[in-house]
């Protein structure tokens, strides 16, 4: 192993969250939430919350680490970070980032963290109300590209034309993170399961993307606290060691007005092989996968970037049985994930893929080891991770 | 080719050329019917969006050549759901990003013009058309496309 590899050195030994609120809903202040899922997540980890001494977000979340560390009474702030763009597809960045900052001395006990009330700031899911615009989203917004499901939908229809996969698999990763929300009395589905008929009759969002294609907008807060491998032995948690964590994207992944040269992708091409190399895994020993959902068609293209199945796969592969927790080849956000848990920006798919190794998760993968994420699919930069028990080291 | 009628309601934000006037030939350019874009002077590399430097050199000669207003389908997609006030009660419409092989494969968004549930086809040629919001307090052009045999 080199030495610079991450592989090992760090690992998430708390996890916590509010309570998920339907968009709008939630009672508390945005940044309430995000004090009240970190106080979770170290009471979890059993560490006294003014031992913190770092925070990693991402998409510019709102709630300023030296003002968390004034309102907790933290004792000295050493690492503030934030991972700059994509969205939710900075999700395993910011976990990437703290692993990166405890395996190098910087700091030692590095909270991740993702707060949102949108009933207090604005939502994602609509169109700016501005009367101008200009710069790159002059070329698009004015023709009614307004929206993330607007922004996405081209990429995924082009990879539908370049691939043949049809859209049953869009609707087998829909149907399945529903079934999982079913036994997750945490998500916001929970209780209302999603039928075959009803996700065939929801309305068109944007073709290729019907409704239950798409996320929900919620709020709520997530966070998890990272430490040192050494550190983690002695809590009271069973520790789910970070074997890798990347992000980035391709080339020209940015180029404005939907000029990307690899434009049918997820973003992953380039990041795949370097989170098994450094994880010193692949694909066919991930246990349990989370993959961020904004829409289906980019969960689709994840997994095959990744070398779970071929494009040519695709169609017989990605069935609502082989992405079930229960005796599925490939069990798919357990938690019930962004569609169906809560859109806590891909957070919860981050805690639920550590939850997978402790064994504590509500769709429990029998004996899982190897606990996969991917974060935020066809923004630019995306991330990814891979979370192992200990006998994975 | 050039429109006055409008494929999607006003309301919606509309373009203005950047401050820094980066992207000022191409404004210039559509509101009199021409598709002006950036080939880099040195490598001749053709690029879109603009930028202040040339991708592929890191050149800062660029330079600003008209291309012909056509091109093929790359990909598309048909927005029901509306997202902003300007289109509510307005139904379906048609965007479609648009390849312009002679034009070093660049893309260009744009609405497609006629029936909003026409089937589409990825590959199919199409040609620009120019629509002229002169009335606007700050007049602007879009560029649509439509289908040619
Ligand atoms: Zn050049």
């Amino acid at each position: 192993m080199s030495d610079r590899s991450l592989r090992g050195k760090t690992a998430v030994v708390g996890v916590g969250e509010t309570t998920y609120y339907k968009r709008g809903g939630a009672p508390d202040a945005e940044f309430v939430l995000a004090i009240k899922a970190i106080l979770a997540a170290c009471e979890d980890a059993g560490i006294d919350p003014r031992e913190v001494d770092g925070f990693s977000s991402y998409s510019n979340d709102r709630n300023d680490p030296s003002r968390i560390s004034a309102a907790l009474g933290i004792k000295e702030l050493k690492f503030a970070c934030m991972q700059w763009g994509g969205g939710g597809g900075g999700g395993s960045g910011a976990v990437a980032n703290a692993a990166s900052a405890v395996a190098s001395g910087v700091a030692d006990v590095v909270v991740v963290f993702r707060a949102l009330a949108q009933g207090q700031f604005a939502r994602f899911g609509q169109g700016p109300k501005m009367s101008a615009i200009a710069g790159d989203m002059a070329y698009s917004m004015p023709y009614g590209v307004m929206s993330p499901a607007q922004m996405f939908a081209m990429r995924c229809t082009r990879h539908l034309h370049e691939t043949g996969i049809t859209r049953d698999t869009y609707k087998a990763v829909s149907l399945a993170t529903y079934a999982h929300a079913q036994n997750n009395p945490r998500a916001v589905m929970h209780g209302r399961p999603l039928t075959p008929e009803a996700y065939d009759n929801a309305r068109w969002i944007v073709e290729p993307y019907q409704l239950y294609d798409c996320c929900m907008e919620n709020d709520g807060a997530a966070a998890l606290v990272i430490v040192s491998a050494d550190r983690a032995k002695d809590l009271k948690k069973k520790p789910a060691y970070i074997l890798g964590a990347t992000s980035g994207s391709e080339y020209r992944n940015a180029a404005p007005s939907h000029n990307a040269p690899l434009y049918a992708t997820s973003s992953f091409t380039s990041l795949a092989p370097r989170l098994y190399d450094m994880a010193k895994v692949g694909p066919k020993d991930v246990d349990v996968l989370q993959s961020y959902e904004n829409f289906t068609g980019g969960v689709v293209m994840s997994i095959i970037e990744h070398g779970f199945c071929t494009h040519e796969e695709a169609n017989s592969f990605m069935t609502t049985e082989n992405f079930l927790a229960k005796g599925g080849k490939l069990p798919l956000n357990t938690s019930g994930g962004n569609l169906a848990e809560c859109y806590m920006h891909g957070l919860e798919l981050i805690t639920e893929a550590v939850r997978q190794i402790r064994g504590e998760s509500p769709n429990q993968v029998k004996d899982a080891k190897i606990s996969m994420v991917t974060s935020g699919p066809m923004v630019t930069p995306v991330s990814n991770s891979i979370f192992g028990s200990r006998e994975t080291l | 080719m050039s429109t006055s009628e409008f494929y999607l309601p006003e309301g919606l934000p509309a373009p203005a050329p950047a401050p820094d006037g980066l992207d000022k030939p191409y404004w210039e350019g559509v509101s009199v019917n021409k598709l002006i874009v950036q080939r880099c002077k040195g490598c001749k590399t053709y690029q879109w969006g603009p930028e202040w430097v040339c991708h592929k050199c890191h050149s800062f000669d660029i330079g600003w050549e008209e291309v012909a207003p056509k091109g093929v389908i790359y990909s598309w997609e048909r927005a029901w759901h509306p997202v902003h006030p300007a289109l509510k009660d307005h139904g379906p419409y048609i965007v479609v990003l648009v390849e312009l092989p002679h034009a070093g494969n660049i893309r260009m968004i744009g609405n497609l013009l006629g029936d909003p549930k026409q089937d589409i086809k990825i590959g199919a040629n199409v040609e620009a058309v120019f629509e002229h919001h002169t009335g606007s307090k700050m007049p602007y052009t879009l560029v649509h496309w439509r289908v040619t045999k």
